[in-house]
């Protein structure tokens, strides 16, 4: 293993896919448009002529019945993987997630088991506008019965998706669109990231950073600049909201004893005050400042791209979250540069 | 065509649904089973005529009036009686109550109060025979009310064009709560819609359960034959209010005359008859539901005394562990 393999987080979902498929038979991937020429940004490659087409299935536009689909192949003794390529189109489905999904075990009193997962890609593209770049974690976890991931390295990646194949409960995955094409050293052989653990992704001693999916991104080039003027950040990928891993946050607060959230959706009645909550409650006494949150503000993401970089937050948010918890003044940030990464991209997109 | 202990066995489901139903009937009042009742009355040839016609390892799927299909496929009233009494003893230990009736090893697989979602539900299902090649189908009943949601039809859709074997059955009592067919549809019959899917479609109106478990057995045939999926449309009169175990016939929104012209042709009564017209003595009859009644007793005494779960069952199968 002296020699690191980096892959994408496109080919780690692919190659998670593929290796489980051949491992477990009972596992079938379908969705709309998960075996045309697209691919779904490449993480369904190979997969219809690996395994044919009874194991890799395009579909018709009907979310909430393929969501029930799901769930009668699940508790049927079959391994479903659904596919969205946008959150959004998940809200067609909620009748069937909420009420059916999340619930089908608790109503037969442990009877079924609905090994379900399903994936979707989140957030900030090209221009995408207000019904393409949601995240809606918040929404998915507060359902009890379902379980909710947020990669957000390669590793991360591969492992948590063979976890969720390997898990006997509905798991979704939510994937940031800009994270397909970030490289990452990726073992070769099968393993799972446990779900429920959080990571420490960089140490620190004078702030915690607790940062979700495409934040964890922004949350290190803002530990990066922040170490550059004394301030050392500690930057925690929770990686999967349910279950969450309190403890991990919990410990690192009590070292650090300053808090910031950044998280990748709204921020009222978001991941981001459930986190906030629990570290007030857990670490009251060793807090010197309130939490500090950085996530969506309360309106809708604009379309044109001037509007669009005024929605999302960033490390320079990140940065003032941090100032303002640790009471530093604002520093300098006129040489930095931020909202670098959507000028990869050339529409459409 | 049919014998005496077929007559039999198709009017003891009949007497222990309406038997069952009764029961509810006398003790709900005293406000111990505490869950919202959709009472199965009217339609118990339904539930029995297909039920019989399905084979073991075949899926039922049914709604939050599923106490007719429940006895059909279970054939007890033990453990319903206990889930009714919301008790440790019932079939989830009181988590689903009369509107989440089920019993998957018996093959009653999940029902479900919101309408029509268990029909995608049967559509996976009917994949996982297809793609076992088991040769068994998913049956999902529902009523016409929930022809009108959107899923139904993405259902059919889904279902036909992977040509899966599901039985989709339409217990149509033309009411969605108490708003009649005539005032929701934009369409004359439904089975016509149906059947520009690529997938075999009937429909008839009968009480007679014996007539109802041919149709299921012809549909399964044509399934089987062709390879399509089936719709069968049924309708059917519910005695009584939409939830509920009174008759509503005061409130206007229906007569009392229907009720009764439907009446004269009651599936339990119509099935009683034709056991005695085959020759089978009225004493062996009066004995078998006698037999029937004091189980019926017997289950909603047991229920009324066994223990509920303990609280931590509140937070037990949320995940599987």
């Amino acid at each position: 293993m002296n020699n690191p393999r980096h892959i994408t987080y496109g080919e780690a979902l692919n190659e998670a896919l593929t290796q489980e498929m051949k491992r477990d038979e009972s596992i079938f991937v379908y969705g709309l448009d998960v075996a045309d020429h697209k691919r779904i940004l490449g993480t369904t490659n190979n997969l219809v002529e690996t395994f044919g087409k009874d194991r890799c299935m395009s579909m018709p536009l009907s979310e909430e019945a393929l969501t029930g689909f799901g769930l009668g192949a699940a508790i049927s003794g079959l391994k479903p993987v659904m596919i969205h390529i946008r959150v959004e189109f998940m809200l067609l489905a909620m009748n069937q997630l909420v009420n059916m999904v999340a619930a089908a075990r608790y109503g037969s009193a442990g009877k079924l088991a609905v090994p379900f997962v399903i994936r979707s890609t989140i957030g900030r593209g090209w221009g995408q506008g207000f019904q393409h770049s949601k995240s809606l974690q918040s929404i998915f976890a507060h359902i009890p019965g379902l379980k909710v991931v947020m990669p957000t390295t390669p590793h991360d990646a591969k492992g948590l998706t063979i976890a969720a194949l390997r898990d006997n409960n509905p798991v979704i995955i939510l994937e940031h669109r800009w994270l397909y094409w970030q490289e990452g050293e990726v073992p070769k052989e099968a393993y799972e990231v446990p779900i429920g653990k959080a990571i420490v992704r960089r140490e620190g001693s004078d702030v915690t950073v607790v940062a979700t999916s495409w934040m964890g991104v922004e949350a290190r080039h803002a530990a990066e600049i922040m170490a550059r003027h004394g301030v050392s950040v500690e930057v925690i990928d929770p990686r999967s909201i349910t279950p969450f891993d309190e403890e991990t946050v919990i410990e690192s607060v009590k070292k650090t004893k300053h808090c910031v959230v950044a998280d990748y959706d709204w921020a009222h009645c978001g991941f981001s005050a459930e986190v906030a909550a629990r570290v007030s409650q857990k670490c009251f006494k060793a807090l010197e400042a309130p939490v500090e949150r950085v996530a969506f503000p309360e309106t809708h993401c604009p379309t044109t791209r001037p509007l669009e970089d005024e929605f999302y937050p960033n490390a320079k948010d990140i940065i003032r979250a941090i100032e303002r918890t640790l009471e530093r003044k604002p520093i300098d940030l006129g040489k930095e540069t931020f909202y670098s990464y959507e000028k990869k991209f050339k529409g459409p997109f | 065509m049919f014998d005496a202990k077929f007559h039999t066995a198709l009017y003891t489901d009949l007497y222990r649904i309406r038997t069952a139903e009764e029961a509810i009937q006398a003790h709900y009042n005293e406000d111990e089973m505490k869950t919202p009742m959709h009472m199965s009355m009217g339609g118990e040839a339904i539930a029995a005529g297909v039920c019989a016609a399905l084979d073991e390892g075949d899926d039922v799927f049914g709604t939050y009036r599923s106490h007719a299909i429940y006895i059909a496929r279970v054939k007890e009233t033990e453990k319903f009686f206990a889930e009714m009494y919301g008790k440790k003893t019932g079939t989830a230990r009181g988590k689903a109550g009369s509107m989440h009736l089920a019993s998957p090893e018996h093959g009653l697989i999940m029902t479900s109060a919101v309408v029509g979602t268990t029909i995608p539900v049967a559509v996976g299902a009917a994949f996982a025979h297809a793609k076992k090649k088991d040769g068994n189908i998913a049956a999902v009943f529902f009523g016409d009310g929930a022809t009108d949601e959107g899923v139904f039809w993405e259902s059919v859709n889904l279902a036909c064009s992977m040509q899966l074997p599901v039985l989709f059955i339409c217990e149509d009592n033309e009411l969605a709560i108490h708003t009649p067919a005539s005032h929701r549809h934009g369409y004359e019959r439904v089975t016509e819609v149906v059947a520009q899917f690529s997938c075999e479609a009937e429909s008839e109106t009968t009480t007679d359960v014996e007539r109802i478990y041919e149709i299921t057995k012809d549909m399964k045939r044509r399934m089987k034959e062709t390879g399509r999926p089936g719709f069968l449309h049924l309708p059917y009169y519910r005695y009584l209010e939409h939830v509920g175990v009174n008759k509503d016939f005061n409130q206007g929104y229906r007569s009392k005359a229907e009720f009764e012209e439907w009446y004269t042709k009651d599936p339990v009564t119509l099935q009683r008859k034709r056991l005695i017209k085959s020759g089978v003595i009225e004493s062996e009859i009066t004995a078998l539901e006698s037999e029937i009644n004091t189980e019926v007793e017997e289950s909603v005494a047991r229920a009324k005394q066994a223990p509920f779960a303990e609280a931590e069952e509140t937070y037990k199968d949320v995940y599987h562990e």
